[in-house]
């Protein structure tokens, strides 16, 4: 395996061939906002949160799936990422009902640190309003599409690491949403373990705990990570 | 099957034939209009007029003068007729034998065929799309047996890079340097695809070629095959195009009977078989990575690129993908050699294109025309002009490309001139406006195009469509101000810059395209103080009652 280098923000970094600009920026120390990104499950560059400036390339390129080349210079945090980066933010804002004081992840919630990070105070877009209707129907979860962003990393999760795949992507555009099984009530999907991984890997609080209330939300993250290192190298340790 | 049995099949086809061919269109667009009744009037009124010894009628695909259908021609004698009633089919053949046609007859002179230069369409409403012998009697499959035969598959390569070739389906990539790309790349399990994905609002050419002439296609991915060393194509249509599945299916039955497709191609080591798969009527799976992991079984989403199909596409293997326009060139292209090719078109773009001429237009349909030749020509030359009117802008490119105002109508249509004037090529649909027409109305029509097939994947193209679509409502309603119209400008920039796919990244174009050249339009629909005073003085007037 060879090794690159390349400079982040000015900051020159060596890192091994393979990697991706996210880990390589993480490891530079250099701060990227990410909200479909999940450490353990396939990246599927869907936020644009990540995007940054390559030397030479004329798109913006996602961090999550570019890798590092040799020579590159990555800009993170100019001011024309920082404007698109919380122009996205005040969208996903726009599009669900995301109202931090009734929520269960109020003050453990990816989105609303994304939106403190980028520094969004409000939303210039008009807000939606969605009825998008909350399933309650299994034992233990619920799932408020209100809150979901389609990020689709309970997708991911429940796919590669559980093996289950009982949740999936419907329809397109605005009327997309995450769908249970065959489109039936989450508590009659037979496929699911009740495992509460999707639980883990929600950014929001769009799927949470039952009997959870405002700011109750809490997510056991190295539970994902302890699952992939064991799998992967067989270290059975958290 | 090898070549003298393919010469065989041409000359005895050809010795079948009657003096007299009358070609009847029965394509989408004229059966709209009744063509099939008359293409059965025809045959029955040959036999009335016991001219069946004399007469073919045969059934073949469109002759491009869409908005005249149905069309009736008579070969050798070149006379058309436009707008056939089925009750006029009698009289037709009654021609043949003196009497006087009471159909409208066209002008095949007129600009509208006269400056067209046929290379995709050189069969097509010549030849029964549904009999591989018509199409070989006109000299189909002699390139792939010159492919095979007489050149080495680098060598095929050679001549599509040097033809200059570009991708028909917009982008306008380097078609030959596809080609090498995969060809080169390591792995014994190649795929060739065929994007018959054909979206856009106001466009209908690939339709048009799978219907007149699917095997010009098939032959052009066979090559393809051959080139990259793929044994196994992929034909993806949409299931919209229920007559150019049904013909397609059909001419890869043929093509296998006689062994032109499938295994050993002309006794010779080399196999390629073609699949159909029908699409489920996204727009979004026209975007290549989408298109493979629709073929895949999966949701047609797009993925990012890098990796490019060319490393790893279907299945993981090397894919090449194409448009059927960019396939059924490359026949012609491997019989008349490269050189002639290139001496088509401008410096940077090789050919012909076929253009979907529609809209507020006299003469609608499709035309084929070398590259380089300028809007106005077309427009007003084959077009005929704007009926009781002016052009005021002509849109290319769909949902993706932009309006160009009828002050650049001189304007050469090839792909850099257009991307210049902050339009595209695009697949090739191209929508005269006259000055009639409200300019943002059509980018909101377009937005509300893009808003419904986003996929949903990635944040600026799901949720800044609709958005996009929510200020041009606004505007259009007289409640928009300034600063919704800064806003406007800079989401516009932003889902450009940051959508993951084509969909997305042109999405905008539509709006910067009319923002640019037609800005007096969004001025004059700010809110202004008289206009809500009107409003008010209306309400006080009880001309409007309770507004909600």
């Amino acid at each position: 395996m060879s090794v690159k280098t390349l400079k982040i923000d000015g900051i020159d970094i060596a890192i091994e061939e393979g990697t991706t600009l996210l880990q390589a920026a993480r490891a530079a120390g250099v701060p990227i906002p990410t909200l479909c990104h999940l450490d353990g499950v396939a990246d599927v560059g869907a936020c644009r949160l990540c995007l940054v400036e390559v030397g030479g390339s004329r798109r913006l390129l996602p961090a999550c799936v570019t890798e590092v080349a040799e020579g590159m210079e990555v800009q993170t945090n100019t001011p024309k990422l920082q404007e698109y980066r919380r122009m996205a933010v005040e969208l996903l804002f726009s599009e669900g009902n995301h109202v931090c004081a009734v929520c269960v992840a109020n003050g453990n919630c990816e989105l609303q640190d994304v939106a403190i990070q980028v520094g969004m105070d409000h939303s210039r877009f008009t807000y939606r309003f969605p009825d998008r209707g909350v399933d309650v129907s299994h034992q233990q979860f619920g799932i408020d599409h209100n809150r979901c962003i389609l990020c689709t990393r309970c997708v991911r999760v429940c796919d590669e690491i559980e093996g289950a795949h009982v949740w999936d992507v419907a329809q397109r555009g605005a009327a997309c949403y995450i769908v249970s099984g065959l489109n039936q009530p989450w508590g009659e999907v037979d496929a699911c373990t009740s495992c509460g991984k999707c639980v883990d890997a929600c950014p929001t609080g769009a799927i949470f705990r039952k009997g959870s209330t405002t700011g109750e939300k809490e997510r056991d993250r190295a539970k994902l990570e302890f699952l992939v290192t064991a799998r992967e190298k067989h270290e059975w340790t958290r | 099957m090898d070549l003298s049995e393919l010469l065989d099949i041409a000359t005895a086809h050809q010795a079948s034939q009657k003096p007299i061919r009358v070609h009847c269109c029965t394509s989408t667009g004229c059966r709209a209009a009744k063509a099939l009744e008359v293409f059965k009037n025809l045959k029955t009124a040959v036999d009335d007029e016991e001219l069946s010894d004399r007469v073919n009628v045969v059934g073949v695909g469109c002759m491009g003068f869409c908005g005249r259908g149905p069309l009736v021609q008579i070969d050798p004698d070149q006379m058309l007729y436009e707008e056939v009633k089925p009750d006029e089919a009698a009289s037709i053949i009654g021609a043949i034998k003196g009497g006087t046609a009471i159909a409208l007859k066209g002008d095949v002179q007129h600009p509208f065929f006269a400056r067209q230069v046929k290379i995709v369409r050189e069969h097509s409403g010549k030849v029964d799309p549904e009999s591989i012998e018509d199409y070989i009697a006109v000299g189909g499959y002699r390139s792939l047996y010159k492919a095979i035969y007489e050149l080495s598959p680098a060598e095929v390569v050679d001549e599509i890079t040097r033809s200059g070739l570009r991708g028909r389906g917009g982008g306008g990539y380097p078609t030959g340097l596809k080609w090498a790309t995969v060809a080169k790349m390591p792995g014994d399990q190649k795929y060739v695809i065929c994007n018959g994905d054909e979206g856009d609002p106001g466009a209908f050419m690939d339709r048009s070629v799978l219907e007149s002439d699917p095997h010009l296609v098939l032959e052009g991915m066979a090559i393809a095959g051959y080139a990259i060393g793929a044994n196994h194509g992929f034909l993806y249509v949409r299931a919209e195009y229920p007559l150019a599945i049904q013909r397609l299916q059909k001419a890869i039955q043929q093509a296998k009977k006689y062994g032109l497709l499938g295994s050993q191609i002309f006794e010779s080591p080399f196999d390629f078989k073609v699949d159909i798969r029908i699409g489920a009527g996204a727009f979004v799976c026209g975007e290549e990575t989408a298109l493979i992991q629709s073929i895949e079984g999966g949701r047609g989403n797009p993925r990012p690129r890098p990796p490019y199909p060319a490393q790893s596409g279907l299945w993981k293997c090397p894919t090449l993908i194409n448009n059927v326009e960019t396939f059924a060139n490359i026949s012609a292209i491997i019989r008349e050699g490269s050189d002639w090719y290139a001496s088509i078109g401008t410096e940077k773009s090789k050919g012909t294109k076929i253009f979907a001429l529609t809209g507020k237009i006299r003469n609608n349909g499709l035309i084929e025309v070398p590259m380089g030749i300028t809007l106005r020509e077309i427009v007003e030359e084959m077009g005929g002009g704007v009926p009781d009117g002016e052009v005021k802008a002509v849109q290319t490119g769909g949902p993706s490309g932009g309006c160009i105002p009828a002050s650049l109508l001189d304007t050469p249509v090839d792909y850099d001139s257009l991307v210049a004037i902050g339009s595209m090529m695009g697949s090739g649909g191209m929508v005269v406006m006259d000055q009639e027409t409200n300019m943002v109305e059509v980018a909101q029509f377009y937005m509300e195009f893009c808003r419904g097939e986003t996929c949903g994947k990635c944040v600026p193209c799901r949720t800044g469509t609709v958005q996009l679509y929510a200020l041009l409502t606004k505007l259009l309603r007289h409640q928009a101000t300034q600063a919704d119209l800064d806003k406007l400008e800079s989401l516009c920039y932003m889902v450009q810059e940051t959508s993951l796919c084509g969909l997305g990244i042109s999405a905008p174009n539509p709006i910067l395209s009319t923002l640019r050249y037609f800005n007096h339009e969004y001025i004059e629909l700010l809110q202004t103080p008289s206009y809500l005073n009107e409003k008010v003085n209306d309400k006080v007037n009880g001309k409007v009652t309770a507004e909600r």
